[in-house]
């Protein structure tokens, strides 16, 4: 076996203990890494119904099965954890130089158990763990504490992932950042981390990664590197992601003023092509990336001036059309501000747009909002709730930072019909009630909405499917594109890649072989593929998950769109039910969205299910 | 008649800041092919990011970059463990008689000479000379911020740059000036 160590650590905050345990090929192999390893990982070691935040939850970060190789884009790891956002799965995405110093230290995994008793930074050099005091990094943001800490050590090779504020005060949708400018964004893995009273994770990685055979992986990553220079990833390098503002402008599902619109009257000025020509300054990639699709914006006019960060569109979006704010110098400020405080800018953003919905139907007052105006577009408001929820202030700021989903329940009132997330996940910048494929995604998902684990846009926006007709050939659709995005998120390759491929089961178990000298074929990947998505779905069951959970907020039903492209699409219950249906049946999956036995038997996932029964009730998981 | 064979112009491995994305991926294709593993600290290629307060970032890879005065070889307390090529005046080092004291290591202004931390004998950029293709940095890099050239090309570079910038106020039409870019 190449390239995997094959050895995971263990680190118990409680009782800085660590230890390395062995990881087999075999289960090397059914997992791959990534989400895959972390999930597995993580069903081991965390009990069933144990509150996300409190220090039972487990942390497992896996890394991906190329990191440090010259596999284009593949350097990246995932963090996984109970969420505290939906008490569900929690796995989140992220790459460069944190990932290859955690390969270069030897480990396929780490597993974070336990609470420090007081604030604490971990430090793995190669095969040893410190655990050191972290008082002096208190309240600092996510780009000064890698960098403290840098400083402490004194070695640029030491890569440090960290939480700011937000992750410090438990905010729910709190991110992990690492090496100035990536994030484990979504389902709140900083506010576990900052439960655990774990400020970083610094690691100095210093052995040699071997793969099996390096000389044909090198010919071959030559010829994807000149691909990934084509038009597969043309939208990626210029103007980047944020280039769909106006695609998304032009299908009428770019989700406006908490989605009570799908046009936004100032898309021009906030459109990705504007972004490129005025504001970005210097285009970066992740470290092992071809594509480069970063662009570091830069803010122009007072009082945003001195902001710099890069700008995807989710973030773009959120913080932008959907608070229907315009001006792209305070949305740059916004991001900055989110990135610092270590947040996840897409559900800050849903959030902040709820409130403001709040405000306009008079169910939040100034009095109420701490003084704040929040009318539609005040991006003043917007900065200063982003200061207060990241502190948990008093009144508005503890309200939000709980999330959309429970910020709602506690207002009530009918703010829960445009609460918009899926499973308390909030959800991400293409309406879905112009996007039928997606919608079922959406609803569907386990990690709760997200688009980058069910991409259902995609054969919508590129016309392969009607987007707007419900039908049951979605079932199967939903189904393979997950099991497609469970094998990127497990082996890790970013999806920005996707088109370099030609044959992607074929071509990237290829380079898995290449790289780790173990068999892997096509139909082995796709096994992956459904096997992550099932095992992440079996996960969701022990921790009490109902076939009632897969739905969606009220206003998809209830509210048609009123302008643009998709005007006057709605969803509709019984059709999405259908699709649901449908979904289940093309997973093999019982009518209540239940893993048969044999299901789980055939998925390898047997002795999983068996630890799972032996814990929670008998009848939730495995009905024959 | 050997004094009439000019040595070869100096000649590095060049990065151009503004096409460098600092993906790192010369990097790792340098202990890929020097060693066989891909280990950053012993690729004799290195990037640097820096985010300098209140500036545009900065992606920059460097290596060995053949100065005139080798102040590497002048910093040596061992004659004969770093070599200058005649040909290409890149500095070889000389592995018998290398004692890993690494003075040359401060000695070279850009930081550009790395330890085996095995046998601490230092490595240094050879250009990839016994490689058909060339480097392999220039090779892997995938927005062809690399390339292997000599002071004279960077300058060619620099000034078409600068009259393509300026065509229009000299009247001249962009086209026909042929930037390389």
């Amino acid at each position: 076996m190449y390239y995997y160590s094959g050895r995971v650590l263990h680190v118990d905050l409680e009782t800085e203990r660590t230890r390395s345990a062995p990881i087999n090929e075999q289960t090397l192999r059914a997992y791959v890494g990534g989400v895959g390893l972390g999930t597995r990982l993580l069903l081991d070691e965390l009990k069933p119904g144990v509150d996300p935040l409190s220090p039972e939850n487990v942390i497992v970060l896996a890394n991906s099965a190329f990191a440090g190789t010259v596999v284009p884009t593949a350097t990246k790891y995932a963090f996984v954890a109970k969420s505290p956002a939906t008490g569900f799965v929690g796995d989140s995405i992220s790459g460069s130089f944190f990932s290859l110093a955690m390969k270069r230290a030897g480990w396929d995994a780490i597993v974070i158990t336990g609470r420090a008793k007081r604030l604490t930074y971990l430090f793995i050099d190669d095969d040893r763990a410190f655990f050191r005091n972290a008082a002096q990094l208190q309240g600092m943001d996510c780009w000064d504490t890698e960098e403290a800490i840098r400083h402490e050590i004194d070695d640029e090779m030491v890569k440090v992932a960290s939480i700011g504020l937000a992750g410090e005060n438990l905010v729910r949708y709190a991110c992990i950042g690492n090496d100035k400018g990536r994030q484990a964004g979504r389902t709140g893995p900083g506010a576990v981390m900052g439960s655990k009273n774990l400020k970083a994770i610094a690691i100095r990685g210093s052995k040699q990664i071997k793969v099996a055979d390096s000389r044909e992986l090198f010919r071959l990553c030559l010829e994807y590197g000149k691909i990934s220079q084509g038009p597969a990833t043309q939208k990626y390098r210029a103007p980047g992601t944020v280039g769909n503002v106006l695609t998304c402008q032009k299908l009428g599902i770019l989700p406006t003023r908490n989605f009570q619109s799908g046009v936004f009257a100032h898309a021009e000025e906030v459109s990705g092509e504007r972004m490129l020509k005025f504001y970005t300054e210097k285009v970066v990639a992740c470290s092992g990336c071809t594509i480069a699709c970063e662009q570091v914006a830069k803010a122009r006019q007072e009082p945003y001036k001195d902001s710099r960060v890069s700008v995807d569109y989710e973030s773009l979006w959120a913080l932008g059309p959907l608070c229907d704010v315009h001006n792209m110098d305070a949305i740059i400020k916004a991001c900055d501000l989110c990135d610092r405080y270590g947040l996840d800018t897409m559900s800050t953003g849903v959030v902040i747009a709820w409130a403001m919905e709040c405000f306009e139907r008079g169910i939040l007052t100034v009095a109420d909002a701490d003084g704040l105006d929040l009318s539609w577009g005040n991006e003043e408001s917007v900065i200063a709730l982003i200061h207060k929820l990241v502190r948990r202030e008093p009144g508005i700021g503890n309200l939000l930072a709980d999330g959309v989903k429970r910020a709602a329940e506690k207002v009530g009132q009918g703010t829960e019909a445009f609460a918009m997330h899926g499973k308390g996940l909030e959800l991400a910048g293409y309406e879905p009630r112009g996007l039928q494929t997606y919608a079922l995604g959406m609803a569907v998902g386990t990690r709760g909405a997200c688009h980058n684990r069910s991409p259902g846009y995609e054969p919508d926006m590129g016309g392969k499917v009607d987007r707007f007709v419900a039908d049951a050939s979605r079932g199967q659709i939903v189904k393979d594109l997950e099991d497609y995005a469970a094998a990127f998120d497990s082996l890790v390759i970013c999806k920005f890649f996707r088109k370099c491929f030609t044959d992607f089961w074929t071509e990237a178990a290829y380079m898995y072989e290449l790289s780790t000298g173990l068999p892997m074929s096509a139909d082995d990947l796709r096994k992956v593929g459904e096997r992550v998505c099932n095992m992440k779905k079996l996960f969701n069951i022990r921790e009490g998950w109902t076939a009632a959970d897969d739905t969606l907020p009220a206003r998809c039903f209830d509210d048609p769109l009123p302008e643009g492209a998709s005007a006057g699409q709605v969803l509709k219950r019984d059709e999405l039910r259908m699709m649901i249906d449908a979904y289940y049946q093309a997973r093999g999956w019982t009518s209540d969205g239940l893993i048969p036995a044999d299901k789980l038997a055939e998925l390898g996932l047997g002795n999983v299910a068996e630890q799972a029964r032996a814990t929670v009730q008998p009848s939730l998981v495995g009905v024959t | 008649m050997a004094n009439d064979v000019l040595p070869m112009p100096q000649q590095f491995v060049h990065c151009e800041p503004d096409l460098c994305v600092g993906c790192e991926l010369c990097v790792y294709a340098c202990s890929d092919v020097k060693i066989g593993q891909y280990d950053p600290t012993r690729s004799m290629i290195r990037l640097i990011r820096q985010e300098p307060h209140q500036k545009r970032p900065v992606t920059l890879t460097i290596t060995c970059r053949a100065c005139a005065d080798t102040p590497c070889v002048a910093a040596c307390p061992y004659p004969g463990s770093l070599v200058v090529d005649f040909n290409t005046g890149v500095p070889h080092v000389v592995p018998d008689v290398c004692t890993g004291c690494g003075w040359c290591v401060p000695a070279c202004p850009f930081g550009v000479i790395s330890t085996n931390p095995g046998t601490k004998i230092v490595e240094i950029c050879d250009l990839c000379e016994h490689r058909p293709e060339g480097p392999a940095c220039v090779e892997i890099c995938p927005k062809d911020a690399l390339s292997l050239v000599t002071p004279e090309v960077i300058s060619q570079r620099r000034r078409n740059k600068a009259v393509a910038k300026m065509g229009l106020a000299l009247g001249v039409d962009q086209e026909e000036v042929g930037v390389h870019a």
